[in-house]
């Protein structure tokens, strides 16, 4: 078995300035699906996982039904029935980026809501006590008193989830948006080298997520230095 | 007539009085005046100030419950529970754990709701939809057992949060007035520390402070010293003595009954959910009227 390692010399221009960035005239990108999947999924992750936290049972009991569903099915799945619902229902085709970061969306906020819901019930009740008791708002006591501490607490599953979706945006490719996986599937299928091809993209995937992971380990270390934690991190030794 | 403790705070030209809390001539005399006679235990925890302690307070009724009744599922924590305190006076509240003294104080500002019956307070009926409920907690400081200081946020952020959010005050007026109220509480130095690097006493007295820059009407203490290392107990009930001779309307739920006597106007005893006994503090400690109080006197006084 020979290795051709020209093939990437070759095509590393399209792969990662089209496939990883979306710079190009195919438009897509793998990182301009991930990026706004993460931050739009954030932001319906929050709205989803304070709904499941109020007593008001019509709207927590859609929240729950909303995290139920979209826990219980593939992502792939999703994908296919944004791909071919939008056009049922609205009449006219949506370019596949679109319908790839609306899928991504709405799956991703059942996971996230569920950490943001987690993140939240990590934040002693006498918070919500001393917040409320002192005359501020449900949303200011949110605001400035509980998120802040959630999210303190939710940076560890909050990046392993967005790690997940990174690497999930390689599915977008079975609608055709062209992404780091799209765009090496078309080179290794035009330079038959499939084996080199997927083995560069492995790094490539492996290098960003790693990247992620130690940003995480940093902002945390950043975000709650010693003198703001009141418990000392728990450590096993053999 | 009776300035209440933090009004003073809010006249601009008045240097800030730290000596209020300068710690006091604490004496032991040979014959302590509360003791009761032949109490066991009676006398051990009497610490005596020089000079008057008390307050008169005034007959303006402050907060009124009327037959108050509350459940937890089928567990009935409060029951036909009936009490009035008056502005300026100081009430304590005790009673075994699960007595629902705790329970009670919660009420107060409607972080529990009750199943039955009426609180008013400062005239405004908790049950009523069209009272506003921030509002009426804005003038209602509470401290809490466990302290509950927002753990991101420095001392002085954590005393400013309300005052700026609430009160609508500026930034700077606000920080003058929590340094202000930091300097009374005895820890001036301390604005700029998180509440993981301070003491429990430190954090309790911050508490107290957070409270106070809101102006409130009414103090709600849920046992302030409970959590607290024995060497700092004394640090928070200085600050709390302090400030029931401001004139401070107070309830305060506590076992501290060197503090009850000192300086409450009355003191309730409370057992499974109902007010069992009240009355003045030497009459409530020489003679109490039901069996239930002196069992109950007698196992906390003993030690």
């Amino acid at each position: 078995m020979s290795f051709d390692w020209g093939i990437i010399a070759g095509n590393w221009k399209f792969l990662l300035l089209q496939g990883l960035f979306g710079i190009g005239s195919f438009g897509g990108g793998t990182l301009r699906l991930a990026i706004p999947a993460m931050v739009l999924g954030s932001i319906l992750g929050v709205v989803i996982g304070l709904c499941r936290l109020t007593h008001r049972r019509w709207i927590s009991y859609p929240a729950v039904l909303y995290v139920e569903i979209f826990r219980g099915v593939p992502l792939v799945m999703v994908i296919f029935w944004f791909w071919f619902l939008i056009p049922q229902i609205t009449g006219q085709r949506l370019p596949d980026y679109s319908v790839a970061l609306a899928a991504f969306v709405v799956f991703e906020a059942a996971y996230l809501g569920e950490i943001v819901r987690a993140g939240v019930q990590s934040v002693p009740r006498g918070q919500v006590d001393a917040a409320l008791a002192s005359g501020l708002t449900y949303g200011e006591m949110m605001l400035h008193v509980i998120l802040p501490q959630a999210i303190r607490n939710m940076i560890p599953s909050l990046v392993t989830q967005f790690i997940v979706i990174f690497k999930d945006t390689s599915l977008a490719s079975i609608i055709g948006m062209m992404e780091l996986t799209k765009a090496a599937q078309i080179v290794s299928q035009r330079e038959i080298r499939p084996f080199e091809m997927y083995l560069f993209l492995a790094v490539v995937y492996w290098i960003c997520a790693y990247s992620m992971s130690r940003f995480s380990r940093r902002l945390d270390s950043r975000i709650s230095p010693d003198h703001v934690q009141s418990t000392r991190v728990l450590r096993l030794s053999s | 007539m009776l300035g209440y403790f933090v009004n003073s705070l809010f006249q601009a030209q008045q240097p800030a009085e730290c000596s209020l809390l300068v710690a006091e001539q604490v004496r032991f005399p040979p014959d302590v005046p509360f003791a009761p006679k032949g109490f066991p235990g009676a006398g051990l925890l009497d610490f005596v100030v020089d000079g008057p302690t008390k307050q008169g307070y005034q007959d303006i009724v402050m907060i009124t419950f009327r037959q108050v009744n509350k459940w937890f599922g089928a567990t009935h924590v409060l029951r036909d529970v009936d009490l009035k305190v008056r502005a300026g006076e100081v009430v304590v509240v005790c009673g075994p754990s699960g007595s629902g003294k705790s329970t009670l104080i919660r009420c107060i500002n409607k972080l529990e709701p009750i199943g039955q019956g009426e609180i008013i307070v400062d005239g405004r009926s908790l049950s009523n939809p069209t009272t506003d409920l921030t509002a009426l907690r804005a003038e209602i400081g509470m401290v809490f057992q466990q302290f509950n200081l927002y753990p991101h946020m420095t001392a002085l952020q954590n005393i400013t949060l309300a005052p700026v959010k609430v009160r609508k005050l500026s930034r700077e007026e606000a920080e003058r007035i929590a340094r202000k109220l930091l300097a009374k509480v005895g820890i001036p130095e301390k604005a700029d520390h998180y509440p993981a690097q301070l003491s429990g006493g430190q954090q309790q007295r911050v508490a107290i402070a957070r409270a106070l820059a809101m102006q409130p009407k009414i103090m709600l203490f849920d046992e302030p010293t409970s959590a607290l290392d024995p060497e700092m107990i004394s640090e928070v009930l200085d600050v709390m003595v302090e400030l029931a001779k401001e004139g401070m309307t107070m309830i305060v739920v506590t076992h501290e009954m060197g503090f009850a006597k000192k300086v409450a106007h009355r003191i309730i005893f409370m057992d499974e959910g109902r007010i069992v006994e009240e009355g003045g503090p030497e009459e409530f400690f020489a003679n109490p009227k039901e069996e239930r109080t002196r069992s109950f006197l007698n196992k906390i006084l003993v030690h």
